[in-house]
């Protein structure tokens, strides 16, 4: 026995871990970009957080006598035709937008999860039906389909929530299924099945923990998606209603009106948009690349 | 003579110079016949039939297919009072028998534009229809003609109106321009429905095609009834949901005017973007945002709630800058602002939710919430119509005003249909925003929105007095005893508060400069016959 833990010992040299920043620091270093869209998502977070305390004015108090005050020393980012402060709105914004997208992302790539890892495992009849209902869904662009959804349920923050999370159920089913499909063949299942375990077991702590990371990628990648459709709907005036702070609601009614005369109405919400999603999509990319081995090892 | 020779030339030079003016005057506002109007149009055509429909998508691309009885005054389209004949004779009759008696004259010689002539019998056929449908056929004005008991064709060239009671309000109803005549042979031949996908007239313009979501076309009827007109060979118009294409349309000159109205920034920008290249007309409007309140759902069904929100609202303030982003700016009662019947400012003030004291107004509302058991806070919900101009604007503001007080409205924003089920059929909602938009300025039968048992009420509200009030008004002759009783009637139902008045419209048309003739109503519905446009110089094309 002392002879194979020296041997042991022999084989795995004592690894020397770096202190966390250090690792961190390398990280970064590795991931520039990624890095950048990890910190567009900390701001955020950060502004979700503490909105109350980092926002100088309220941002629904509808105040006409700053209306439409162009950017200055009170108002960073100007005021809309409320004369609501903007960057007021825009942090709270931040609040609505990872409200929706998290939740959004995280139901519809945990359902999707389930559904992926399940079909894999039992296939046959139910693979085939499940699948063909997937292909369904996917014919659909995820625009029109939460479109659709939004019009049945009727407008609202949860409705937005439901009629993006729905998009998203098939997309992270699909990519979990072929992921999954490779565990099913792989012997632990077959002896977990031996020795007697239900489905739900073989499928919960088995499975679903072997295909986490396309998950956990799906679900990054879901976030900014869910931002930018957020946007869209309630541009379009079937998403989040007035007077919630939201950025695509914030464009919906500044784009057309003071596109020309107060270019700062829909400029600001914009850029929130776009710098929200390419952080996200940058930070998924990333962890894309940590999580997956071959990229790792580039 | 060196001075009388200055002298002769000055005056020679100075001569001339206003004669080339004058006659540049006179040229200029000597119609020019020719081209084809293309016009902007936001919204869609639910079906041609205009004694079913009330909205201007249909009103603006189809009323110059069809021909009135009678008309508001083209050239005077802003007098309440200022009625011409169309396809009647000569001028706007007077009343008989005691006020209960309008006999019209037809004129001779008209044809709808499939050929058939048009007889007092068209006029019967179309008015028997609008007052008195057969059980199933909708007609949006049956209401205004409350007062008429029948209507005879005793020959061809006579129409009569029986009235129960003497009205103020029939003449003005007469003149709405929904009222399109008909042909009878179509009527009986083809039923009631045939007018929704059909169109046969005797308007200015005959139909050339509609293809939805695009354009409706029209072209020169060559036999109108006013001798030459139109002056346009043609119109089309475009359908443009987005506001920003209509703008982008008249700034690109693919359209040369858009009819509703444009909020007061679209119409700097386009000012400052087009400078002489474009006219812009104004007006009062006849159509203001309510809010109606469900006065089946608890707490509403206390008065106290619903008093405490018309007196939340700062009206005074919301004129001055709502009117800045919105189409809406004055601050009226129930009657259209400025009409010898509505309120003098003096009058408006005594009534609830119009004083120039907030401070005080929201003190008494916040007491009468306490008062009825309402808490701070107090979650409801309010239905909005997801439409920019002016109803979202006028949504987020109303909003904030009944924050002001304690409440806390939950807005919901519908598309059109599915706001118009929540207010006409499911009633599940609170509060929503409403509207009263109507075309001729008929105050007497505009009010008639806030009786309990009206049509197009929709609070579920039962107000005996208000009814009363309304049948003293409908039977008053003279104008002051019609203002008088107007004044109870108006009192009454803002105290009821089942629905309240929020600020009237103001209309705003940028136009190119080059079209002429159109003059701006009070009221998007009017004046849309488009007989008496042109444009200068072949513009139009």
């Amino acid at each position: 026995m002392a002879i194979a833990q020296t041997a042991i010992e022999n084989i795995v040299p004592e690894e020397t871990r770096d202190p966390w920043y250090v690792q961190f620091w390398g990280l970064v270093r590795r991931q520039p970009l990624g890095a950048a869209g990890g910190l567009v998502v900390l701001i955020m977070l950060f502004a979700t957080i503490f909105a109350e305390v980092l926002s100088p004015y309220d941002p629904e108090m509808i105040s006409f006598e700053h209306m439409l005050v162009a950017p200055n020393a009170d108002f960073w980012m100007g005021t809309d035709a409320f004369g609501r402060d903007i960057l007021t709105r825009i942090i709270y914004g931040a609040r609505t937008a990872l409200f929706v997208g998290f939740t959004a992302a995280f139901v519809g790539s945990t359902l999707g999860l389930i559904l992926g890892v399940a079909s894999a495992y039992f296939g046959g009849i139910f693979d085939l039906v499940v699948q063909r209902l997937v292909d369904i869904l996917m014919a659909f662009p995820l625009i029109v389909l939460a479109l659709a959804v939004v019009a049945t349920l009727g407008a609202g923050t949860l409705n937005v929530v439901i009629a993006i999370t729905i998009p998203f159920i098939p997309q992270c089913a699909r990519v979990v299924r072929s992921s999954a499909l490779a565990i099913r063949e792989i012997p632990y299942v077959d002896a977990a099945r031996a020795l007697g375990f239900g489905h739900s077991r073989i499928i919960l702590r088995h499975m679903v923990p072997n295909v986490m990371a396309p998950y956990l990628i799906m679900l990054t990648t879901f976030v900014g998606h869910a931002i930018l459709l957020e946007a869209s709907l309630s541009y379009l005036g079937l998403g989040v209603q007035e007077p919630t702070a939201a950025w695509g609601l914030m464009l919906q009614g500044g784009a057309e009106e003071f596109a020309e005369s107060a270019p700062w109405v829909p400029i600001f919400p914009g850029l929130a948009i776009t710098l929200a999603v390419f952080g996200f999509n940058l930070f998924g990319d990333a962890l894309r690349d940590l999580l997956d081995p071959r990229l790792r090892a580039r | 003579m060196k001075k009388i020779t200055r002298k002769f030339v000055i005056s020679v030079a100075t001569g001339a110079f206003l004669a080339v003016g004058l006659t540049a005057t006179v040229m200029a506002a000597t119609p020019q016949p020719g081209g084809t109007l293309s016009f902007v149009v936001a919204s869609k055509i639910p079906s041609y039939d205009g004694h079913q429909e009330t909205t201007f998508g249909m009103g603006h691309p189809i009323r110059p297919f069809y021909s009135l009885l009678i008309r508001v005054n083209p050239e005077n389209p802003a007098d309440p009072a200022d009625f011409k004949c169309d396809l009647c004779e000569g001028d706007v009759p007077e009343a008989t028998d005691g006020g209960t008696k309008y006999t019209f004259k037809i004129r001779s010689g008209i044809t709808f534009h499939d050929g058939t002539p048009l007889t007092s019998a068209d006029i019967k056929a179309t008015y028997d229809k609008i007052i008195f449908p057969p059980e199933g056929v909708p007609s949006s004005r049956k209401a205004f003609f409350k007062m008429v008991d029948s209507v005879e064709a005793p020959d061809a060239n006579t129409v009569v109106f029986n009235l129960k009671f003497p009205s103020g309000a029939f003449i003005p109803a007469v003149a709405t321009p929904f009222n399109f005549v008909y042909s009878k042979k179509d009527l009986d031949a083809h039923g009631y429905d045939w007018h929704k996908k059909n169109i046969n007239g005797t308007g200015p313009y005959i139909f050339i095609e509609d293809i939805p979501g695009q354009h409706v076309l029209g072209k020169k009827n060559p036999n109108y009834h006013f001798e030459g007109r139109p002056y346009l060979d043609g119109f089309k118009a475009i359908s443009a949901p987005k506001m920003a294409v209509r703008i982008n349309a008249i700034r690109g000159n693919q359209a040369s005017i858009e009819f509703r109205g444009f909020p007061p920034k679209a119409r700097d920008d386009m000012v400052n973007a087009l400078g002489d290249k474009l006219t812009v007309q104004e007006s009062d409007w006849n159509c203001v945002l309510m809010s109606t309140v469900n006065t089946k759902r608890p707490p509403f069904d206390d008065i106290r709630v619903r008093q405490a929100l018309t007196l939340a609202v700062d009206r005074y303030a919301g004129s001055k800058y709502l009117s800045q982003i919105a189409i809406v700016k004055t601050v009226g009662g129930l009657v259209f602002p400025g009409h010898p019947l509505a309120a003098s400012q003096e009058e408006l003030e005594q009534l609830i939710g119009y004083s120039r004291d907030i401070e005080a107004s929201r003190a008494k509302a916040r007491a009468l919430l306490k008062e009825a058991g309402v808490p701070e806070g107090f979650k409801f919900v309010f239905n909005n119509r997801g439409v920019d101009q002016p109803y979202k604007v006028v949504g987020t503001w109303l909003v904030d005003q009944w924050r002001k007080v304690g409440l806390d409205p939950q807005q919901t924003v519908k598309p059109s249909p599915q706001f118009y089920a929540t207010l006409r059929k499911q009633f599940d909602f609170d509060v929503s925003i409403d509207f009263n938009c109507q075309s001729v300025i008929n105050p007497i039968a505009d009010v008639s929105k806030f009786l309990c048992s009206a049509g197009n009420n929709y609070s579920q509200c039962e107000s005996q007095e208000v009814e009363d009030l309304y049948n003293t008004l409908m039977r008053a002759e003279t104008l002051d005893e019609q203002r008088s009783i107007m004044r109870q009637y108006e009192k009454a139902a803002l105290d009821f508060a089942s629905g309240a008045i929020t600020l009237w419209w103001y209309k705003i048309n940028p136009h190119r400069e080059y079209v002429k003739g159109w003059k701006i109503a009070p009221s998007h519905y009017l004046n849309q016959h488009l007989d008496n446009v042109w444009c200068t110089d072949g513009k139009c094309s």
